[in-house]
């Protein structure tokens, strides 16, 4: 099993990157999963990470897109609530990159 | 964008016969299964066996027995050369390994050393191999390049059917335990929770409230999304990225809507909440029919009277061909309505008796072609005519748009081209076998934008959509032409004029 190591701690990731055990999550570790796509995270990265992690919290699965599009519209404006704003800030897709950051299981389906 | 080599598009709408590079897709493999459980919850065993060259090759003789078609194809093929260069990944790879007749090989070469006397006494005259680590790398690495699209099968004079070998090949890979994480994993979702993403019933429950939250915003007409409703007339059986993903989300809606108009009771089922059944990407006939009888139980628990499929390419294939016998007979549901029903048949029914209020006008910002997905294309029909599959779709666009085009004859119909993600092939770790596998109908749909303005191009599975989302920018499209045929129902339908 492949792992990486933040703060001085090592922590087990898949064969792509996912988090294995999710309890281990800390804002370091979504921080360094974001460097290594050299990406910065803005509060707006974290307003979908946060808002992820409650409905994982919730419902034990990611949300839809949809469901994700509207609570981030509501809590940063309307225009920013869409899909393609959401690709601005995870350009590799916003259900599993920022699940990935989140420390959530990679979404699985014919998605 | 990518760090491999994305093919280039041309002037004309078919792609030509690219030159061989040996070795092109050489090693590019999907992750196996590392989690036993991805294994185990299929029957298989959790990892590679110790005696796995006799376990596969016993695997194989109970296949040839089972399977007569396998036997025959494997036995049949002439090396005519009309498969080779009828395969999207060949022509996107040029890895003559791509080459479907190529691809048969690595199965038939075991079959000759082990089931024919031809290849007992003289392996070296009749190209038969001994299983080897090196065949199980090859088998491994180039049946997870074949999505079971079957677009070859229509060009072969005997009319055999990679698909069928490739399915044939995993299923004894699976029975020594190398298993594909992608695929293994989401069936074994599907099989204990109901569905391929793993959404428990409250999840579903949450995401449909919004939908329905959002409809009324938008139309101010209340259109439900009932979920384990008992007693209603129809239960609609989707692919679960329906809920999940974007566009699919917007077909959802576009079948609530259609309901809502024509006053039909219908629900979903949290129980049942897959219409995909990734068993036959594996050939495993147990698996999909444990897949497919969560299905039946949801229709009999809820009191149907029709099951209705939505737009999902492969779960048509499965439903329509093999649903009667993995969990038939349907003596229990309407016999007015056929069993299963597609949802492109009910639509374009209502259609026609006037049940539906379309303004096309709604969709004059699109112009909209039409993808033939591979299992509803090549793998099954629709309606009571010859070729429904081609028209009934066409014809629902038609009713709801002005501006629709073909793609080249050539790439359409039963010569429809895979999206290039069929078959369980839809997963990140293949990403270079998806898009160039996607190319020869990016090529097609670049002609149709060039000459007449494409902007919309729809499909009616789950998969093809994904997969477009992924592939269309590396082609330099905007990701945003991928939607389904009920998306452009959902734009165009007048709400509250008609019920």
């Amino acid at each position: 099993m492949a792992t990486i190591d933040v703060n001085g701690k090592s922590f087990e990731v898949d064969e792509e990157g996912y988090l294995i055990n999710l309890g281990e999550w800390n804002e370091a570790i979504a921080e360094r999963f974001a460097g290594d796509d050299n990406t910065q995270l803005t509060p707006n990265h974290w307003e979908v990470i946060t808002f992820l992690r409650e409905y994982y919290n919730d419902y034990q699965i990611a949300p839809a897109v949809r469901v994700l599009t509207k609570a981030i519209g509501k809590k940063l404006g309307p225009e920013k609530g869409n899909s393609k704003y959401l690709y601005e800030l995870f350009p590799y897709g916003p259900a599993k990159q920022a699940c990935r950051y989140a420390g959530l299981p990679k979404p699985t389906g014919c998605i | 964008m990518a760090d491999f080599d994305v093919p280039v598009l041309g002037d004309h709408p078919l792609c030509s016969v690219p030159a061989i590079k040996p070795g092109a897709m050489h090693g590019l493999k999907p992750f196996a299964v590392n989690n036993p459980m991805h294994n185990t919850d299929l029957g298989f065993p959790g990892a590679l066996v110790e005696n796995w060259e006799a376990v596969a090759v016993a695997k194989m003789g109970e296949l040839l027995g089972k399977y007569r078609s396998l036997q025959v194809f494997l036995d049949s093929c002439v090396k005519c050369g009309s498969c080779t260069d009828k395969c999207h990944y060949f022509i996107g790879t040029a890895d003559p390994r791509n080459m479907p007749v190529a691809r048969q090989d690595l199965l038939r070469q075991i079959y000759r050393r082990y089931f024919t006397l031809a290849g007992k006494v003289a392996p070296g005259l009749v190209g038969a191999k001994d299983l080897t680590k090196e065949v199980l790398d090859d088998w491994y690495s180039y049946f997870h390049q074949c999505s079971q699209c079957r677009r070859c099968s229509v060009y072969c004079p005997y009319g055999i059917d990679t698909a069928e070998i490739s399915m044939a090949a995993r299923e004894i890979m699976d029975s020594i335990g190398l298993g594909q994480k992608y695929t293994n994993e989401i069936l074994g979702k599907n099989i204990k929770i109901g569905n391929n993403l793993g959404l428990p019933p409250p999840a579903i429950r949450n995401t449909l409230d919004g939908l329905e939250e959002d409809v009324e915003d938008a139309t101010g007409i209340a259109v439900r999304f009932p979920l384990d409703v008992k007693g209603a007339d129809v239960l609609l059986v989707t692919p679960s990225a329906d809920f999940f993903a974007e566009p699919h989300i917007d077909g959802l809606i576009g079948y609530a809507k259609v309901f809502h108009q024509a006053g039909i009771s219908w629900t979903l089922s949290s129980y049942a909440s897959e219409g995909a059944n990734f068993g036959m990407f594996l050939g495993s006939y147990d698996n999909m029919k444990k897949a497919a009888t969560r299905i039946r139980h949801a229709a009999r628990e809820l009191g149907v009277k029709r099951i209705v499929v939505g737009e999902c390419g492969h779960a048509w294939r499965v439903a329509y061909s093999f649903w009667n016998t993995l969990i038939g007979p349907f003596d229990f549901l309407d016999p007015k309505y056929p069993a299963p029903q597609h949802i492109c048949e009910v639509t374009l029914d209502l259609i026609r008796r006037g049940a539906l209020n379309l303004d096309k006008s709604a969709n004059d910002h699109r112009v909209v072609t039409f993808h033939d997905s591979c299992n509803v294309a090549r793998a099954s029909r629709m309606g009571t005519t010859p070729g429904g599959q081609y028209s009934i779709p066409r014809d629902i666009i038609r009713a709801s748009c002005n501006h629709f085009v073909d793609m080249d004859p050539g790439t359409i119909h039963d010569q429809t081209f895979c999206c290039g993600g069929g078959g369980g092939l839809l997963t990140d770790d293949l990403m270079p076998v998806r898009v160039k596998g996607a190319y020869p109908r990016m090529q097609a749909l670049r002609q149709v934008q060039q000459e007449h303005g494409v902007n919309y191009l729809a499909a009616i599975c789950a998969i093809c959509k994904s997969q477009f989302l992924k592939v269309l920018p590396y082609y330099q499209f905007d990701r945003d032409m991928i939607g389904g045929v009920h998306q452009l129902v959902s734009t165009a339908i007048q709400l509250g004029t008609k019920e």
